[in-house]
């Protein structure tokens, strides 16, 4: 039987080093016994080997475990974690066999070993100890469950890098000072201040920021188990405010209804006045203003916003898409998506300067379908096109262009009011009532939706065929 | 006395504001104090420093700079015609408490928000400009949360995005009709205007840090935590359908990271409008285990809905059981062959321990014995699984299904 005596319990340095050596021997699982220095020597058993020799390799993710596990308070985690590591050299499955009793362990013992650090970091409580040359120096007592001070602390140092502070625990300490970390002996509660200004203000906040109408007493002590509380100041204040809670409740309900507070009506003169949604709509202006209050279709409830066409009141060419698409409903403004960037250039291919064009669409609000973090276009009914038609007419009367461009049948609807071919239409010149001419294309949106690239370069050209067809129509 | 007054304060402003639910601290970039040789960190996980009485965290010093309001929202207990009494922080005195609270370990940092006083602009101004305090003068690390007044300006939106980790503006009740009746001030269309200039913002500065020429220029934040909002569960008349449409929408329009459904309860001084009842806790409850369904289960609501009643879901059992019990033809599903999807849709497996069956039967088949290692609620399983020692025979089908998981019904107190 080999014996292995370690002087720091919860010391990954000097766990690995007395590892390595008996692996290096090729020394057995249960052939060893560990032992800490304060449990007394065995009467039976060898010294360990002092010189560990051959280097050792292991999963990654073993060896982060093992250096957090080494500090679990088990007695036997010493062996438990040579036994693990000795069977992990000889199955490189074996971490991923969690239904194996020693893994089943391990992955308990480590979740242990988490939760104790993630408390930690949530529950030492600082007290201020003073200031000097602007720098304030605070102390901590804590008492973790498991050896876990060196795993600790330089979260702490992370954190609180312009300030000093100690944290002091039963069996180490850690102390941030003249940005060092240095590690020192356990120590005692009496060495901490009993006491911080603060703490009035954070009891206070503590109170106030209890809900007495949802008392759930499990969920706090699932959460922030009973240990802890005797370290924690706000702790003492939660069997009053429990005791308390029922009282006030029903006080808030015997008082409710009362009388509205003097000062509402002097107050609310502030609250800006909603526009009046109006028919009379004399500028380009106006109408962007009216349509924000439209509720004429169920589409704006869903929607951000109304999107109206852009571009000069005096342009000659009135270009009509669809509606607005995910882009365009954010930002408010028609063709500044990816369609958008399509028309752009196919614009400038066919000579045409876009700024000196009217766009808008079919339908001032996005119609989509939620589909997680995405929203999917969908197509206007016929009916919420005609419906949205008394905006489009509002916008074709104030800039009264010479030619329409109709992209997509969605906006040849919304044009003419019939539903007609986009296709049969094409290449020819129409003319509407009061003898504004029309020419209709594609919406570009269905270019970006060809997969076949020659088919998609065809159906390009053509598409700029007609705009540059708009173009001479307007010269 | 001008630390009773402080005390007085943080009493009522950290009242007024505990009915907004949202605590969280994760989910943004790292920050470490050694670079700033200052105050404060982030670490991508949060940390809750606390639980009140109410089971709720306390991660973050939630407080309103002020609870004056011009808003007269009848929900809300700081609406212009309520009687409580009224208080105002300056921003130091805001940025004092929350430095001298996160000095001593107490929050992870500061939730901000405040009554509308003046107009929409001036109240974000102010609440942008104790973020800024605390960046550039403190060079504070902590988390910032602040909330966004739906109807400021898009300037001052991108400005609070600089210095906060999230941004939020609360939605408070699902439907336009809803909101219309309870707090008249409120536009559906405002609050998703101010949601869209957050999104677009957070965009921007993807899209720019993408397009920066040098890769060591520092890229452009623009509220890494992202952006959430709150809804109010049972104050009107909405269904729990009305809801999760809502939730599912400005889940695809915005990238919001959550949707918190608070229950409504009690406030003081209410309207008389409002039901002075219990808060509804299990309908909250049931609504953030259908959105959980929602955004890592692969759910549809049209199939959550499948489940429930008359648009409201089942109190007695939970959502993914509710859908199961309707669509037992799915049922049982092979523990040891069935696609990941599948194993996501068994009641009682959560998404880690799906993922551990994933990892664990490719070394072994799974037995029923293995599954007690991996999961919590082996017993809940059993209904819906097959493994090599396990069938459920006619238990999937039985009709009692619902009464072996339902609590059985409370019964009447004869002291009433």
């Amino acid at each position: 039987m080999r014996e292995v005596v370690l002087a720091r319990p919860g010391d990954f340095a000097e766990w690995r080093d007395a590892a390595r050596a008996l692996l290096a021997g090729g020394v057995r699982p249960e052939d060893v016994s560990w032992r800490t220095a304060d449990e007394g020597a065995s009467l039976f058993g060898d010294a360990a080997p002092a010189a560990p020799t051959t280097s050792v390799t292991l999963p990654r993710e073993l060896v982060a475990m093992t250096n957090r596990v080494i500090c679990h308070r088990d007695a036997a985690v010493s062996a438990r974690l040579y036994r693990i590591v000795w069977r992990a050299l000889r199955d490189r499955q074996l971490l991923a066999r969690r239904t194996d009793p020693d893994i089943d362990w391990l992955s308990k013992a480590e979740k242990a070993i988490r939760r104790d650090i993630h408390k930690m970091h949530a529950f030492v409580r600082f007290r201020r100890l003073g200031e000097e040359a602007g720098r304030e120096s605070f102390a901590a007592w804590f008492e973790p469950d498991h050896r876990i001070l060196r795993l600790t602390a330089p979260f702490f140092q992370r954190r609180f890098y312009g300030m000093d502070w100690a944290i002091v625990t039963p069996d180490a300490r850690a102390i941030w000072t003249d940005e060092k970390l240095i590690y020192g002996p356990g120590g005692t509660k009496g060495e901490v201040p009993d006491s911080d200004v603060v703490e009035d203000q954070w009891r206070t906040y503590y109170g106030a920021i209890f809900n007495p109408a949802r008392v759930k007493i499990a969920a706090m002590r699932a959460e922030m188990p009973k240990k802890h509380w005797k370290n924690l100041p706000e702790a003492q204040d939660i069997a009053p405010l429990l005791a308390g809670a029922a009282a006030r409740v029903e006080r808030m309900r015997e008082t409710a209804v009362s009388l509205a507070n003097p000062q509402t009506d002097k107050w609310r003169t502030r609250v800006p006045e909603t526009l009046a949604l109006t028919d009379e709509i004399e500028t380009l202006d106006e109408l962007a203003r009216a349509v924000g209050g439209c509720t004429r279709c169920t589409l704006h409830c869903h929607a951000t916003q109304a999107v109206v066409g852009e571009g000069p009141s005096a342009a000659r060419i009135m270009l009509v898409g669809e509606q607005p698409g995910d882009r365009e409903d954010l930002e408010g403004r028609p063709f500044v998506g990816p369609a958008g960037q399509v028309l752009g250039e196919a614009l400038a291919e066919a000579g045409l300067d876009r700024t000196s064009l009217f766009l808008t669409n079919a339908v001032k609000h996005f119609k989509y379908e939620p589909r997680g973090k995405r929203r999917l276009h969908q197509n206007p009914t016929t009916g919420e096109i005609d419906i949205c038609r008394w905006w489009l007419d509002k916008e074709r009367a104030l800039v009264q262009p010479d030619l329409i461009v109709t992209l997509g049948g969605s906006a040849l609807r919304g044009v003419t009011g019939k539903s007609m071919g986009v296709m049969s239409m094409r290449g020819v010149v129409h003319e509407l009532a009061g003898g504004t001419k029309l020419v209709a294309t594609i919406h570009p949106s269905f270019l970006l939706r060809l997969p076949d690239r020659a088919r998609a370069a065809e159906e390009r050209a053509a598409f700029v065929a007609d705009l540059a067809l708009a173009r001479k129509l307007a010269a | 006395m001008a630390e009773k007054m402080i005390l007085e304060k943080l009493g009522l402003l950290a009242d007024a504001a505990k009915y907004d639910a949202s605590c969280a601290s994760s989910g943004t970039v790292k920050r470490d104090s050694t670079e700033t040789k200052g105050i404060g960190s982030t670490e991508g996980m949060g940390i809750c420093h606390s639980y009140a009485p109410d089971g709720r965290c306390i991660s973050l010093l939630k407080i309103l700079l002020t609870n004056f309001c011009i808003y007269d929202c009848r929900f809300c207990i700081n609406r212009a015609s309520s009687n409580v009494p009224r208080a105002r922080f300056n921003p130091q005195e805001v940025v004092r408490l929350t430095l001298d609270f996160y000095k001593r370990n107490y929050i992870e940092g500061l939730f901000l928000s405040s009554g509308i006083i003046r107009s929409e602009d001036y109240t974000m101004e102010q609440l942008v400009e104790v973020a800024r305090i605390l960046r550039e003068e403190h060079r504070f690390g902590g988390y910032i949360h602040l909330k966004t007044i739906a109807g400021a300006a898009p300037e001052l939106i991108a400005r609070a995005g600089l210095f906060a980790d999230r941004l939020s503006t609360n939605v408070e009740l699902p439907t336009a009709a809803g909101l219309q009746s309870f707090a008249p001030e409120k536009k559906p269309a405002t609050i998703r205007k101010t949601m869209a200039s957050v999104r677009v913002g957070a965009d921007d500065a993807i899209e720019a840090s993408k397009g920066r020429l040098l890769k060591k220029a520092k890229p452009p934040r623009f509220a890494p935590a992202g952006q959430s909002t709150q809804m109010i569960v049972g104050a009107d008349g909405s269904c729990d359908d009305d809801i999760l449409a809502s939730a599912t929408s400005l889940y695809s329009g915005y990238r919001l990271r959550r949707v918190y459904y608070s229950a409504y309860s009690p406030i003081p001084d209410a309207s008389s409008d409002l039901p002075p009842v219990r808060p509804p806790l299990m309908r909250e409850h049931r609504l953030y285990q259908a959105d959980w369904l929602l955004r890592f289960y692969g759910f549809q609501r049209a199939e959550i809905m499948e489940g429930a009643s008359g648009g409201m879901l089942d109190l007695a059992i939970d959502p993914k059981l509710a859908w199961a019990l309707m669509r037992r033809d799915i049922f049982p599903v092979d523990i040891n062959r069935a696609p990941r999807e599948l194993l996501l849709r068994v009641p009682g497996l959560g998404t880690r321990a799906v993922d551990r069956i994933v990892a664990v039967r490719r070394t072994g088949k799974l037995r029923i014995g293995d599954l007690a290692k991996l999961t919590a609620s082996v017993k809940k399983l059993l209904p819906f699984i097959v493994t090599p020692d396990w069938r459920p025979g006619s238990l999937t089908d039985s009709a009692s299904l619902r009464a072996r998981f339902a609590p059985p019904a409370e019964q009447l107190s004869l002291a009433l």
